[in-house]
């Protein structure tokens, strides 16, 4: 932030912090100042919901800190100068982060890493966490809170991707500078290509994967497989190498923009799974602590703090998912808060049981986290219903998808079992037509997938596999 | 896909998939299936059966109006609806309702129309005018605020002309025209706007059951490309498409079964029993459906009625303060906004 300066927002917030305020340091973010940057964000929504930011449009004041504002940093939030919309940033991921329990001290978060802004942001701010509980457990006396570690994961797609071989090893070695230049603490890098869930071998892998993908027609449907594909991927790495939370940098466009296409693909079921904070449906919990910022925000801050990116690795979209994009970016134009009120619709609809961190009582040291996260979490339901889950997709299925999936007595082998026991939309988009090319495509599935359909569910209720044991028994060739 | 399915067409002859005995003569819409024009019709109107019958629309002897604005969907609708009416003995006292707003000129054509459609189908047509239902024309209406506000009296007075021309002739239900593509959009403006209330309530095929007159909308799961070919329909313009009826048709063209996976969606979303159905009251004056004391309608008579014609127009913001924070966004979608004004609202 730039030194001097006087701004009325920060001293009237000293007096309100007390305590705090003879630690005012040039960097907001650091050290004390993360909970002065808390209350800068909420001062910031009072004012906003009051009204007030209007007084300062005209002068193009930042309305905390009465400064001149920059012509170009225009948040959702009004006009700041680009310290203040730093921290307000900064200030939704916090709030995001410590309001759902998402980062406890001892926690090992896998940071999923794109190269795209979106995640360059949620690498950047973890990291900034992490720094400063760092130099907390320095300065305290008793170390008693340990400082939770960080990896970050690249999924290589080049398999697919077809980019330049001189490109990609640029790619990887910029990554592992920004990864490098994020100490400390030192965080492990990992390169996985997408193909290592196929096979151990990666020319077989990387055959597996192409064959794949050929015998999908529906481009959306290929486009989503492989969105399936990097979510194992990535699961795989977080629980080989021992973490127990994955972030993701989803933010509210991106997830905007998932509402309308899940529900333009017919899934407005599953939809509310997987746009709440934490989505534990997975072997590791994932959580999306950049779920409140805008494209432009992330974008933003990438180009004033010079965060590298790596735009060329992420390949356009097209058909389905290409059409909602565009319409988004439309809406959006025409309504810069249109994300965000897509994203509150969708708010609305009741989430899952497994939308939330699970609680495990072998940690005392979680029990502080646990406790402040557990009264902005769901309702906790008596019963915990148990959820199918299409294998392909992991979306829980609707009451009504299952019902005709019980009369599944007359499959005749796991291939036409496992298709009939992914959802609808799948089966349309993904799954090819007739017996001969579902089997061939059956074959070709990663193993995870597999599992996943045998299992009959991510972990619980196992009664469709007691409905249809016959089936299962009579054709069980993949056993490892 | 599609091409595999027109080689085997072609070295068939390209014959019906559905009778293989006649010649293909279109692809469906809905299904991209190439089929013969008998098995078009025999389709089209069997599935607006099963609609009727599964969703046990109709109770014999029920009198029920149609919903009549002179547009190709209520035109199908009246002849799909009497014609199923013979063929599978629902016993219903059908008719013609339209509502007549009295601007000089303007339904004129369409009135024509529906005028054909009586005496084509046999069906009994009923014109209710804005004189009989409000005691206004809209010419009067203009006449007095001016062109610049009419559209707020046009789309509150339009929402609810219907329901109440069909409680003036004591009506059972109400049937409407709206289209699979019509909810599909409805729905999608419900999300963007944030309306959890009507989002939960616009994918419902019969509404308003606890209020006077029920509507029913029998078209609820047919495409509008295929009311569009069928033999009655009309030609009638499409005035202005919005961003988000543009946005279905371009999904259409890709992917027809868009437009059912998104009423599909809209039928499956979790939302809560306690938002789903908001305290909905009636109107102290009318007893049409009204969350306030008095309906917008009422509100705006009153206004008219003592000479105050700018009463009641404009933004209600400040009556029901906070509760309308998200749907104060309705506002600002005028762009987004397709059809008439009120016509979408249900
Ligand atoms: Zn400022
Ligand atoms: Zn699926
Ligand atoms: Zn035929
Ligand atoms: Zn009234």
């Amino acid at each position: 932030m730039d030194a001097g300066g006087t701004c009325d927002a920060r001293e009237s917030e000293g007096k309100e912090l007390q305590g705090s305020s003879s630690n005012k340091t040039s960097r907001p973010y650091m050290f004390g100042a993360l909970r002065a940057n808390w209350m800068r964000w909420r001062k910031l929504q009072n004012i906003e919901q009051r009204g007030r930011i209007k007084v300062n449009v005209n002068g193009r004041l930042c309305p905390v800190e009465l400064r001149l504002v920059d012509e170009a940093i225009t948040g959702d939030d009004g006009r700041l100068c680009s310290g203040c919309f730093r921290s307000s940033l900064f200030g939704k991921f916090k709030l995001a982060v410590t309001s759902h329990g998402m980062i406890s001290p001892t926690d090992n978060v896998l940071v999923a890493f794109s190269g795209g802004p979106s995640s360059r942001v949620a690498l950047q701010f973890v990291h900034e966490m992490q720094h400063k509980a760092q130099k907390n457990f320095i300065a305290s006396r008793d170390k008693s809170l340990p400082v939770f570690g960080v990896g970050v994961a690249f999924i290589d797609e080049s398999a697919i991707n077809c980019v330049p071989s001189h490109e990609f090893e640029k790619a990887i070695q910029d990554i592992q500078l920004i990864v490098s230049n994020l100490a400390p603490p030192a965080k492990e890098l990992h390169i996985s290509p997408i193909e290592s869930i196929f096979s151990l071998d990666s020319t077989d892998g990387r055959n597996k994967l192409k064959e794949l993908l050929l015998s999908i027609t529906d481009v959306t449907g290929k486009e989503d497989l492989l969105q399936h594909l990097l979510m194992i991927s990535l699961q795989k790495i977080a629980f080989d190498k021992g973490y127990n939370k994955l972030v993701l940098g989803s933010c509210t466009s991106r997830i905007a923009s998932h509402v309308i296409s899940a529900t333009v693909k017919g899934q407005g079921y599953s939809l509310p799974a997987d746009i709440q904070y934490v989505d534990a449906r997975w072997e590791i919990p994932v959580v999306l602590p950049l779920r409140d910022c805008l494209a432009q925000e992330l974008n933003m801050l990438c180009s004033l703090d010079s965060l590298k990116t790596l735009e060329v690795l992420n390949g356009p979209c097209s058909g389905i998912n290409g059409l909602v994009s565009s319409f988004v970016a439309l809406l959006q134009k025409e309504n810069p808060s249109r994300d965000r009120t897509i994203v509150r619709t969708a708010e609305k609809l009741t989430p899952f049981h497994f939308n939330r961190i699970p609680e495990t009582d072998d940690h005392n040291d979680h029990l502080s986290s646990l406790r402040r996260h557990k009264k902005f979490n769901l309702k906790s339901n008596e019963s915990i219903p148990s959820e199918f889950f299409c294998p392909i997709c992991s979306s829980p299925l609707n009451k009504s998808d299952l019902q005709s999936l019980s009369n599944l007595e007359s499959c005749q082998n796991s291939a036409e079992f496992f298709g009939a026991s992914c959802c609808p939309s799948c089966q349309f988009q993904i799954l090819p037509k007739g017996d001969s090319s579902m089997e061939h495509f059956h074959s070709l599935l990663p193993q995870p997938i597999i599992a996943r359909a045998k299992d009959g569910s991510c972990g619980t209720g196992s009664w469709l596999r007691e409905q249809i044991k016959d089936c299962l028994l009579s054709d069980d060739e993949d056993g490892t | 896909m599609d091409d595999t399915e027109a080689k085997t067409n072609k070295a068939g002859g390209r014959q019906c998939s559905i009778c293989n005995q006649r010649r293909a003569a279109l692809k469906r819409p809905k299904t991209l299936q190439q089929i013969c024009k008998e098995c078009f019709y025999a389709v089209f109107e069997e599935e607006i059966h099963q609609v009727i019958v599964d969703n046990h629309l109709f109770k014999p002897g029920e009198r029920i109006a149609i919903g009549a604005s002179g547009g190709k969907d209520s035109t199908v609708l009246a002849y799909v609806l009497s014609e199923l009416n013979r063929r599978h003995n629902y016993g219903l006292n059908l008719f013609l309702l339209s509502v007549d707003e009295g601007i000089t000129g303007y339904r004129d054509d369409s009135l024509e129309t529906v005028k054909r459609n009586e005496v084509q189908y046999g069906l009994p047509l009923k014109v209710v005018s804005y004189k009989d239902l409000y005691g206004w024309t809209m010419d009067e209406i203009v006449k007095m605020i001016g062109l610049k506000n009419n559209c707020t009296f046009c789309g509150v007075f339009r929402r609810q002309a219907l329901d109440r021309g069909a409680a003036l002739l004591k009506t059972d239900k109400l049937a409407t025209g709206h289209n699979a593509d019509d909810i599909a959009e409805t729905i999608l403006l419900n999300i963007l706007r944030g309306d959890i209330a009507r989002l939960s309530r616009c994918t419902s095929i019969t509404t308003g059951e606890d209020g006077p007159i029920p509507r029913c909308k029998p078209f609820k799961y047919t495409y509008e490309k295929e009311i569009v070919i069928y033999p009655c329909s009309i030609y009638s313009p499409n005035a202005y498409r919005g961003f988000a009826r543009e946005f279905i048709k371009d999904l259409e063209r890709i992917r027809p079964r868009a437009i059912l996976d998104i009423i599909k969606s809209g039928e499956n979303f979790r939302i809560s029993t306690s938002t789903k159905m908001p305290e909905q009251g009636t109107c102290e004056r009318c007893g049409y459906i009204s969350s306030q004391k008095w309906c917008k309608a009422c509100v705006l008579l009153e206004g008219l009625n003592r000479g105050l014609p700018k009463l009641g127009i404009g933004r209600t913001r400040g009556l029901n303060n906070g509760q309308n924070k998200d749907m104060d966004q309705t506002n600002g979608m005028k762009n987004i906004h397709s059809k008439e004004c009120g016509t979408l609202d249900f």
